[in-house]
């Protein structure tokens, strides 16, 4: 008894780590909220993002984000197929919220010199694509404010985890 | 004498594995688990799953920040860690779209490339939990975003609930080192969750009151029903098995006697039962499983069988302490269709033929 209260105080002392400071954090935090808490000042549209996403973008998700092969899905098109026998799981047909967009092509691409595309460059790609899907117009500003109120087609298209579905009988 | 010992010459056992040709560091490797015994994966066997290469990351360069909704913000050296409680479990860890190939109509030839996205180990670290008490959470933190260091910085939203219950800090595989492959130096571990959320070379927790919806939780690892809808956060790895002994590409050497044996695992706690059928699943008998059987962990299951000469199909079916049961394949078209690609763990059968060739059915 007077063992297990040494062990459980002793526990509760269990603390190392140095304390990190404010600036520390903005420096290492990159989470893009889908209100769009962690998104940084900044602007782009669908036209200027034309140049950028051609330098940076189009070897691989080819010409107009209709991807290459396996390895590079399609990143346009496909609304209205996630039903059929065949989904095309894209930007436009199936991501729920735009800041992942902007999270995703922030966070690790292009793949070999990641985090190198300034704000406003990663907010001009992010239009291109939500231009090509059909989502906003080629000349319509994304930025911090802008960027979390577009409404992605598949935005309801989400359920939680529910399983086990199965009734099953041996 | 050699100072790192590998194993003997003889022995040829390799992973097969699958690199993207244009983004190098992008792929998979898998566990040939029809040629392993017991249920650790060799360290250097374990599976790999990476989306942006492997990191070379120095120990002593390498910190964990954990801040956000916590009233005391904090950085971790390794050694700050090692000093802490720590725990020492064998888990599974296993790719949300291990078996995919079953589903898609694609089964593997053998064990390796059916079921060889899942591996076992002895891992060591620190409690989540313990970290987050330092860290002192404020009211109202119900996920934490957990970040890699990778060239993707991988990040997932897990949910504040596993966060305290049995989710690891590890900084050790099987009595060493993780490898650099498993997230050197250090991971988060889920037991029981699908893989991509134990995310490896982890150096930030963000706590936080929603998820961050981040691209590998929405876009991918998702799982679409024939509804249009998919569900989001399907953690869980349900119950599954495979037999690896018998199982395919191997041959039985002629009639007489043949333990089956193979593996059995569930993501919601331990494996009770687990059942084989020798004749096409008409008649089920239990298997003995090794012990000891423990929570969120690879059984290794046996069955003495006198093989007939007779071309036969084998399966095995497991079924954990919450009363679940491995369903058919055609069980998991029926309620999740074709197109959900992740979380398969359909029976797998394999079919002996009268020359005891042994082939996917």
């Amino acid at each position: 008894m007077f063992e297990a209260l040494v062990i459980s105080t002793l526990l509760a002392q269990a603390v190392t780590g140095r304390p990190a400071n404010a600036d520390e954090i903005r420096n290492f935090d990159i989470t893009v909220f889908p209100d769009g808490k962690g998104l940084p000042a900044g602007k782009g549209t669908a036209a200027n993002g034309k140049e950028i996403y051609k330098a940076k973008c189009a070897e691989c998700h080819n010409e107009k984000g209709e991807g290459r092969d396996q390895q590079y899905p399609r990143l346009v098109g496909g609304v209205g197929s996630l039903a059929s026998p065949k989904p095309i799981k894209t930007v436009g047909s199936y991501w729920p919220h735009a800041t992942t967009v902007w999270d995703a092509i922030f966070r690790a691409m292009p793949y070999e010199t990641p985090r190198t595309l300034k704000p406003d460059e990663v907010y001009a790609v992010t239009a291109l694509l939500l231009h090509w899907n059909g989502i906003i117009t080629e000349t319509f500003e994304l930025n911090e404010k802008t960027l979390p109120q577009v409404k992605m087609p598949n935005r309801d298209g989400f359920i939680s985890d529910a399983r086990p579905y199965q009734k099953l009988k041996k | 004498m050699r100072p790192y010992g590998d194993r003997s010459p003889f022995e040829k056992t390799l992973r097969g594995a699958r690199e993207s040709t244009k983004s190098i560091g992008v792929g998979s490797s898998r566990t040939p688990l029809h040629e392993l015994y017991g249920t650790i994966t060799p360290s250097s066997l374990h599976f790999e799953r990476h989306h942006a290469g492997v990191p070379a990351i120095d120990p002593a360069q390498h910190r964990l920040l954990i801040h956000g909704m916590v009233d005391a913000p904090v950085s971790f050296s390794m050694e700050d860690l090692r000093r802490l409680p720590s725990v020492t479990r064998p888990h599974f860890i296993e790719c949300a779209g291990n078996g995919g190939g079953e589903l898609a109509g694609n089964a593997g030839a053998d064990a390796s490339r059916s079921h060889g996205l899942l591996s076992n180990s002895e891992w060591t670290g620190v409690k989540l939990s313990t970290l987050l008490s330092a860290a002192k959470m404020q009211s109202g933190a119900s996920w934490v975003i957990a970040e890699g260091a990778d060239a993707c910085r991988m990040a997932r939203s897990i949910p504040i609930t596993k966060a305290m219950d049995d989710a690891l800090i590890v900084y050790a595989q099987n009595g060493e080192a993780i490898r650099p492959e498993q997230g050197y130096p250090l991971r988060l571990l889920l037991p029981g969750w699908e893989g991509n959320a134990s995310i490896k070379w982890l150096h930030r927790l963000h706590v936080a009151s929603e998820p961050a919806m981040s691209n590998q939780e929405t876009a991918h690892y998702t799982d679409l029903h024939p509804t249009g809808k998919a569900t989001i956060f399907s953690f869980e790895m349900e119950a599954s098995s495979v037999i690896t002994r018998p199982s395919g590409s191997q041959k039985l050497a002629g009639p007489g006697f043949h333990e089956i044996s193979g593996l059995a695992w569930s993501g919601r706690g331990k494996v009770s039962k687990v059942e084989v059928s020798t004749d096409g699943g008409k008649a089920w008998q239990a298997a003995v499983l090794d012990d000891p059987l423990m929570t969120k962990a690879v059984v290794r299951f046996r069955l003495p069988w006198q093989w007939d000469g007779q071309a036969t199909v084998i399966l095995s079916r497991c079924i954990d302490e919450t009363g679940y049961v491995q369903p058919t394949r055609d069980q998991f078209l029926a309620d999740r269709g074709p197109n959900s690609t992740y979380h398969y763990n359909g029976i797998k059968s394999w079919r002996v033929e009268a020359d005891g060739s042994v082939k996917n059915v």
